[in-house]
Order: structure tokens, then C-alpha cells, then sequence
């Protein structure tokens, strides 16, 4: 690779998606209109289980402006079950529900419309009979069948029965060898055990989603607008649903409002207006409800884990046992049943145990279904780990940060192969723990913590440290391939055009990639502009999530710059000494010429020679003409940043509720490109990790009726929520890409979780709490303190 | 169906005159019948602000409000409160301390900006948090948010 002159790269350069987005000038998908375009609306089950009797759809058709009503039946003939992304089997799952129904809004027919309040009137007039099913809404009730079996080919409800891992875990023969794990607690000066809740989840970014299909008869094309976070995973799942080949699709990701994980998946809605809008000629358009997104777009979390953690008096962790039982809802989507062995990867924390035995199992339940939330099953790890060792410093009357830096793995041991099966690629724990120390001065806290409850107020103060697993991944890693894809154009005015299979929604990636091309050519990042989210620009790609941008985006990118920079080069000595061979191996690109190492004197302008190169007269021996090039790029191995989080919590002693006095970061995320949407990053990370600890959950009723449907049930953090959040960083490059760059999209959900609950036990303990699960409700807080004994 | 009913509304300064069928939303009035679309929809419950805009000087939800209801009101929508060259300070503020990442909420949200300083020009921290809990951001952790509001506030 050629050497990049730092330039650009880590500055707090303002973003360019800005200007666009300030002044409401951006297109999101509900923004689109076209010509004759018709309005879906779906009518879902009110009942969470339920046998489809009779569905009378004749007031509905006979509404003015419905144009077709279509129930789950008729669509089968023509729209097979939705696909799914992992290995594990998994029962039929039809864009809508075709005689059975298994969580509350689940669709049960569809309403094409020449309007959007048309739409809802007639799907409101369709009339359904329904067969109600006892709900299967208690995780581990499910796991004996009771009180029912949701799929026939499932006993027990058990989606994925058991998967073992962890030491002497042989995977390939599929044995698991106990003698270690035994062997570490037989010998342990103390055993402690604790049930955990990792409870469910909204991911609720604030542009719910959205689909406008539009196929176009004449051409056997269809083209696909969707609030997605990979367009070209999308085109794949479209074209194969919908028998169109897939050089008839094209996907188009607008402007995407967040997407936390949940637009990973390609949901029924999607295929509907697909296969409808090819069966009726017609562009159709359907946006979510918010009411619709809480029921019927992916949960996150909802695992339960039984940790056993063992160790020595000296503080030293010297066995983990830990059984998952992840409540995955009715069905599986496309990622639905890996992500909690991410959960299960991420078990060795940041810590050198070396016996783990991890067991998981997957039930179904009538919910609906779990899938990628951010951080997808490492903050459901992190958080079991983390707060084991927290119970291991209680225990010991230890500082947690002496039980942490006392087990840490330490930087001479990377790369570390975990018991888990992972290959940590770099770290330095201590010197991030220190410096979190530091800034939040630790002993200061505890001092401040010991006075307040001199004073009678309940003050605690909680710690944790994290790894996760970034930049995915090689190929064997994701079902989609581990690949990313750029092109890089040197346009014939010295401007560049680049396409990145990256499909930012928030991360900034039109302005981190300019930085990096502009550094990488020498010119000014202004002239580079970055193309994304549309499969008709660029060929080819996989998209954003698992904190994979920059670290595997952005190196592709890199590589097909390199590309086209070296025949730049050849093109540049060309010019410069038209009848001698020059070794273009050192052509320096900087301040928008081009030069020979040394030579500064005798530069040629960036511009000039992108001119020549379209019209090459005459064409340099051994030269095509034009300066476009691509790459396709996986990485060897998965990044793994990490980082420290402290909290200072206080508890209202007369309504029991919680409040966040303090939060400090420190995260590793290696090469950092632009400090500034760092910062927003593990900002937006924080608030999830922190919503998580202190107020958000789904709820259900033992009914399976959602009682958290709404924004005024379902408490997303406000602006008053936090206090100031104090950032650091410590910078461990990763040997796995060219950058260093290892991601931090998810960092700020994975250390704040445990940390606050840390907390919130810390502030409890002298009430004898040793742990209390999430969400930290005002309520269960006042009980506790006001009623004693355990959460 | 009740017949259509007409709506003189000022919109970012321009009389706007239509006719609409009553339970037309101000908010779908202005994004589908002017296609006024930087003001976006983001819950159904009057919770998320994602819909704020100006309505005779005062903040107000208009997923909240009927079409009907603004008649003969003034009303700004961000499309009315700065453009390149031109931008209003919290606009500013936003884009130089990094407001915003999807950039869904932001006009929602610097809608309230705008009418908070209108109100205060010199909000404390804690003030601007409670000028801003009306509207939800899933993105930013509302920290660099603040830092826009301030900026814009010190701007003047």
C-alpha cells in the first residue's frame, strides 16, 4: 500500500451530509412520489396466538380508491416463506400470516389503495374470525411446551435445543470435554451464582420503515426504495422471493433515518410491495406506523443467563459456567438465531479464565422476533461477564478495578485465542483503566459516594470493561460474505467519484471517505464525492452494521484508491519524461500535483494528468486510457475494540428513582479518521447502553398483548436523561487492516449497561441487594429500599 | 366521507390556500399536499417532535394538529428557517458541533432550538435539555445537541 500523508484523516472535519439535512432538504423513503404510485396498509392480528377462521374482505374491496385486498392465503400462491441468514432449521414464515397467527401484528392481509387514509379505512372495514391459542409468553415455561407448542416441527418450543462451547469444546467432532471447567471448580475458593435478565428491547430509530416498489412491466425491471441498512443484501432477498433475476433489481437505500440493527433485516412488508407492485404494474409505497414499528420491527436482547463464576481469594477468576436461554419470539429472521452465539463468543470478556463452559438454548415464544439490536449479542455478553465480576470484587470486598486489572489479559498475550473460540487481534486494558480511573477520579468517587450516604442518600458508583467483536468479517463469519466493495474514479476535471458498498445511515461515511481519498490523492476533500445504498451505482457490496465501515469499507476503499492512484502514476511519468521509463513506485500525490520522490520542482497538476488520461495523446506504451478502478476486500480476522465505563448513580429515597450523576468513557477503537463523529458515535451508544440499564423494556402481557406499544410506554431516552458524558480514548491500532481502524458503532452500549447496574447494586448494597435486574423501575427501587431485601 | 374544507394558511412567509378533506393531519398537509418534506413523521402518539414546526410563533406537534386547525395561522417549517448561505444559528450550531448523525429528528429538533432561544437567549445547560425533551434523537445521546443550541445562543 502506498504510504497516505496525514492530512485530513484525524481531523474534526464537519460532516457533508450536514448542509442537506439541516435545511430538510433530504429524500427518505417517505419522501419518494411517483406517478400513479398506490398506498399499502396491512391488517394485523389483535391476538398474539390465534387460528385464522374466516377473513371477509368484500366491505373492505368495495371501499372507493381500494384498488385490491389480499389475504395471506392468496399471497402464498405466488410469494414463497421469507428467507432466513443461518444455518440453524426453521419453520415456514410468510410475508403474511397464512392460517395461523403467532405474535401480536402479525399481518393478515393487505389493502392496496390510491391513498394512505384510504388505505387504513379499508384494512380497519376487513372482518376477521379468529381461533384464540393459549400465548406462550413465559421464556422458560416455553421450554416444556407450556402452555402450548407454537410450531408443530418444534417441541418444547425449542427453536436451537442446545449448542456447547467454550473449553474443551471440540467443534469440528462436537464433543465437550468437562475435566477443566470441573476441574476449576472443584478447586475454587468460592463459587457465586446469580440469575440475569438481559431483557427485550426497541431499537426505535426515529424514521420507522418504509418501502416503495416500482416495477416497471415493459422492462421486466423492479426497482426498490427501502429504509435498509445493506440495499445489495436486499436486492438478493427480493429478487429470489420474487422470481425476478437479480440483474432486474435494483435497490435503492434514500436517506436512512438510523437503523440500531433492525433495518438488517428484510421484513414481509418489503416483499409485499415487491411481489404486488410486479403483480399490479403499479409503484406502491408503505410507510410504518410508530404503533406498527413496536409491534412488528425486530426486538433486540431478551436472554436469560444463569452465571456460575469461580475464583480464588486473591481475586483471581478461575472458572465460568454460564447457561443462555435467549427468547427469540415466533420466528426466526435473518439473523435472528446467531446472534446469541455472538453472545456466547463474547464470554471471555477482557479477562484470562481459562475454564468456560457455555450452554445455549433458543425458545420460541409468541413475541416478536429478536434479531440485531446494536451491539447484537456482545452487550448481552458483556454484560453477564461484567457484572460476575462485580459480584466477584463484592464478594471479595475488593475495588473492581483491582479484580479487573488482576485478571486482564495483557498486551504481550495478542493475539489471544479465547476459550471461546475468538482471536483477539490487539489491546492494552490497563493503560484504558488507568485512564478511566484518572478522568473519572475514581477514588474521589468513592469518597463522594461514602459522604452522600453519611448524609442518608443513596449513592452508588459502578465500573465495567468491554470487548466486542468489530469489523466483520471474514467470509466464514457472515452468511452474506465478510467482503466490502469500492470503485474509485479519477473523473476527467481531477475530481473523484467513489462507491462504497458501506450504506451509511448516520455514521458520516461521505465524510470520513473523503477525508481518506483526499489524503490518499493529495487534493482537497471536497473534491470527492462518495456514492452509496443504490445497487445501480455501485456493483457490488454487503452494508452497514457489526461496526464494519470503516474497518472493512473503509480499507476496500483504500485499496481500489491504490489501484487507481498507481496507474495515475504511470500516467503522470508519462508525462513527465515522455521517452523514459520512470519507476513510478514513489510518485509523491500532494497539495493536488504529482512528483517524483525528491523532486518537487518538476510536479505535474493533478488535473492535467486526469485530462491526459481520457485523451491520451499518445497513449503511454503499456497504458489503457481512464483512471476507474474497484476492489473487493475481507479482512482475515474480526476487530476487537474495547474500553472502560464508570457511572455515579443516586436513588431517590422517597420515590425510588434512579439518577445518573455521572459517566465517563474511555474506548479503544483504534485508528480514529474523524475525532468528532467518534464522539457522536459512543455518544449515541452511551444513551442506548444507559436507556437499557435505567428505562427501557418491552413488555408483554401474559396474554401476549403488548403493553409498551407506544412512545408513552416504551421510554426512550430524553435530552434531561443524562448528564454531561466525559470522553477519552486510548488508541490500540489493529494488525487486521491497513488502517488500524477497528469500529465503534456499537462501543458506548456494551461498558454503560453493567456499569450503571453496577451501580444501582453498589447504591442498594447496604440494603443487602447483590444484584438487580434491568430495567432499574422506580418502583422495584422504592421496594427495595422501603420494603428491604432482595430486587 | 365530509366534503373537503378550505385552509388559508402562511407558510414560511407565502399564503397558501387549499381545500381538504377535515382529518387531514397539518403534517400530512405539508408534507404530501405542499411537499413541504423536511418536516418528518416519526410516532403517532405526539411523543417523538419529529413533526415540530412553528406555529403563529410557538412550538407545536403537527402530527397533533388538523390541517383545518391552522387555518389562518402562521406557520414555519424548517424549510422557512434558513438556506445555504443564509443559515440560521441553531442550523449553524448544529452542523459545526455535530447535532446530528440520520439527520431524521434534526428538524423537529432545531425547530425547538430556535423557538427556545426566541424564548431565552441564553439558556443554561439544564434549560436547554428541558427546551429540547419534546423531541426524541435516537442518534447522538443529545450531548452534541446542546453543544449546537450553545453555539447558536453564543452566536446571538
Amino acid at each position: 500500500m502506498s504510504v497516505v500523508t496525514p492530512k485530513m484523516i484525524g481531523s474534526r472535519v464537519k460532516r457533508r451530509e450536514d448542509p442537506r439535512l439541516i435545511q430538510g432538504l433530504a429524500t427518505y423513503v417517505d419522501d419518494i412520489k411517483l406517478p400513479g404510485m398506490l398506498h399499502l396498509a396491512f391488517r394485523r392480528s389483535d391476538i398474539a396466538h390465534g387460528i385464522i377462521k374466516n377473513i371477509d374482505v368484500s366491505k373492505a374491496q368495495a371501499m372507493p380508491g381500494v384498488q385490491l385486498v389480499i389475504t395471506g392465503a392468496e399471497l402464498k400462491e405466488f410469494l414463497p416463506p421469507m428467507p432466513i441468514g443461518t444455518p440453524f432449521p426453521s419453520p415456514d414464515h410468510y410475508s403474511v400470516a397464512v392460517d395461523r397467527v403467532r405474535y401480536q401484528g402479525e399481518p393478515i392481509a393487505v389493502v392496496v389503495a390510491s391513498d394512505r387514509y384510504l388505505a387504513r379505512d379499508a384494512a380497519d372495514a376487513i372482518v376477521i374470525e379468529m381461533e384464540t391459542l393459549p400465548a406462550v409468553m413465559d421464556t422458560e415455561r416455553s421450554m416444556t411446551g407450556q402452555p402450548t407448542v407454537i410450531h408443530p416441527d418444534f417441541p418444547n418450543n425449542l427453536a436451537v435445543p442446545y449448542v456447547p462451547g467454550g473449553t474443551g469444546f471440540d467443534a469440528v467432532a462436537g464433543t465437550v470435554d468437562n475435566t477443566a471447567v470441573d476441574k476449576a471448580f472443584a478447586e475454587a475458593d468460592f463459587v457465586l451464582s446469580q440469575r440475569m435478565l438481559n431483557q427485550r428491547l426497541a431499537p426505535t430509530p426515529m424514521e420507522p420503515r418504509g418501502v416503495v416498489a416500482h416495477y416497471e412491466p415493459g422492462k421486466d425491471h423492479l426497482t426498490i426504495w427501502s429504509s435498509t441498512q445493506n440495499p445489495h443484501i436486499l436486492k438478493t432477498f427480493i429478487a429470489a422471493l420474487t422470481g425476478t433475476p437479480d440483474n432486474q433489481v435494483r435497490a435503492i437505500a434514500p436517506e436512512v433515518g438510523g437503523g440500531f440493527g433492525c433495518k438488517i433485516n428484510i421484513y414481509g412488508e418489503d416483499y409485499v410491495a415487491a411481489a404486488l407492485s410486479k403483480k399490479l404494474g403499479k409503484p406502491l409505497k408503505w410507510i410504518e406506523d410508530r404503533s406498527e414499528a413496536f409491534m412488528t420491527t425486530i426486538h433486540g436482547r431478551d436472554i436469560i443467563g444463569y452465571v456460575d463464576i469461580a475464583g480464588k481469594n486473591d481475586g483471581t477468576v478461575t472458572g465460568l459456567k454460564i447457561k443462555l436461554i435467549a427468547d427469540i419470539g415466533a420466528y426466526n429472521m435473518i439473523l435472528t438465531a446467531a446472534i446469541p452465539t455472538l453472545t456466547m463468543l463474547m464470554l471471555n470478556g477482557t479477562y484470562n479464565i481459562p475454564a468456560i463452559r457455555a450452554e445455549l438454548t433458543e425458545v420460541f415464544t409468541n413475541k416478536m422476533p429478536t434479531d440485531a439490536y446494536r451491539g447484537a449479542g456482545r452487550p448481552e455478553g458483556t454484560y453477564f461477564v461484567e457484572r460476575g465480576m462485580d459480584m466477584v470484587a463484592r464478594h471479595l470486598n475488593m475495588d473492581p478495578a483491582e479484580v479487573k486489572r488482576k485478571n486482564f489479559i495483557q498486551p504481550d498475550q495478542f493475539p489471544f485465542a479465547t476459550q471461546m473460540g475468538a482471536v483477539y487481534d490487539s489491546g492494552d486494558y490497563e493503560k484504558a483503566l488507568d485512564l478511566a480511573l484518572k478522568n473519572a477520579n475514581w477514588e474521589g468517587m468513592k469518597r463522594e459516594r461514602d459522604a452522600a450516604r453519611a448524609q442518608g442518600r443513596i449513592v452508588g458508583v459502578g465500573l465495567a470493561f468491554y470487548v466486542e467483536v468489530c469489523g466483520l468479517g471474514p467470509s466464514a463469519s457472515l452468511p452474506t460474505g465478510g467482503w466490502e466493495y469500492s470503485s474509485v474514479t479519477v473523473e476527467r476535471s481531477g475530481k473523484i467519484t467513489a462507491t462504497t458498498g458501506s450504506s451509511p445511515h448516520g455514521q458520516g461515511n461521505e465524510t470520513t471517505f473523503s477525508q481518506m481519498l483526499g489524503d490518499q490523492f493529495g487534493i482537497p476533500m471536497d473534491d470527492v464525492t462518495i456514492l452509496h445504498g443504490d445497487t445501480g451505482v455501485v456493483k457490488q457490496g454487503i452494508g452497514t452494521f457489526g461496526s464494519r465501515s470503516q474497518a472493512v469499507g473503509g480499507t476496500v476503499l483504500m485499496k481500489a484508491g491504490d489501484k487507481v492512484k498507481d496507474k495515475m502514476a504511470k500516467f503522470a511519468a508519462a508525462m513527465m519524461n515522455p521517452n523514459e521509463e520512470m519507476d513510478t513506485s514513489d510518485m509523491v500525490f500532494e497539495g493536488g500535483r504529482i512528483y517524483a520522490k525528491g523532486s518537487p520542482g518538476t510536479s505535474i497538476g493533478f488535473g492535467e494528468v486526469a485530462a491526459f488520461a481520457y485523451v491520451p495523446v499518445p497513449l503511454p506504451a503499456g497504458l489503457d486510457p481512464g483512471l476507474s478502478d474497484s476492489a473487493f476486500w475481507e479482512p482475515a480476522n474480526n476487530t476487537y475494540p474495547f474500553g472502560c465505563h464508570i457511572a455515579m448513580l443516586e436513588i431517590d429515597r422517597d420515590t425510588g428513582e434512579p439518577k445518573l450523576l455521572k459517566m465517563v468513557a474511555v474506548d479503544d477503537c483504534g485508528t480514529v479518521i474523524n475525532p468528532m463523529i467518534v464522539e457522536g458515535q459512543v455518544h449515541g451508544g452511551l444513551a442506548q447502553g444507559i436507556g437499557q440499564a435505567m428505562i427501557e423494556e418491552v413488555v408483554y402481557d401474559e396474554d401476549g398483548q403488548l403493553l409498551t406499544g407506544s412512545f408513552m410506554d416504551y421510554a426512550i431516552p430524553r435530552a434531561t436523561d443524562f448528564p454531561w458524558f466525559e470522553l477519552d480514548k486510548t488508541v490500540t491500532p489493529t494488525p487486521v487492516n491497513p488502517l488500524g481502524a477497528k469500529g465503534v458503532g456499537e462501543a458506548g452500549t456494551l461498558g454503560s449497561t453493567p456499569c450503571i447496574v453496577n451501580a444501582a447494586v453498589d447504591a442498594l448494597s447496604p440494603f443487602g441487594v447483590k444484584h438487580i435486574d434491568m430495567m432499574l423501575r422506580p418502583e422495584k427501587l422504592w421496594r427495595i429500599i422501603n420494603e428491604g431485601g432482595q430486587a | 366521507m365530509a366534503n373537503n374544507v378550505p385552509v388559508s394558511i402562511n407558510i414560511n412567509g407565502t399564503p397558501r390556500e387549499a381545500e381538504v378533506p377535515p382529518r387531514t393531519l397539518l403534517v400530512h398537509f405539508l408534507r404530501e399536499d405542499l411537499g413541504l418534506t423536511g418536516t418528518h413523521v416519526g410516532c403517532d402518539t405526539s411523543q417523538c417532535g419529529a413533526c415540530t414546526v412553528i406555529v403563529d410563533g410557538k412550538s407545536a406537534k403537527s402530527c397533533t394538529i388538523f390541517a383545518v386547525q391552522a387555518d389562518g395561522c402562521e406557520v414555519t417549517t424548517i424549510e422557512g428557517i434558513g438556506s445555504d448561505g443564509n443559515l440560521h444559528a441553531v442550523q449553524e450550531g448544529f452542523w459545526e458541533e455535530h447535532g446530528l448523525q440520520c439527520g431524521y429528528c434534526t428538524p423537529g429538533m432545531i425547530i425547538s432550538g430556535v423557538t427556545l432561544l426566541n424564548e431565552n437567549k441564553n439558556p443554561s445547560e439544564q434549560e436547554i435539555r428541558e427546551g429540547i425533551s419534546g423531541n426524541f434523537c435516537r442518534c447522538t445521546g443529545y450531548q452534541h445537541i446542546v453543544s449546537a443550541i450553545q453555539y447558536a445562543a453564543k452566536k446571538g
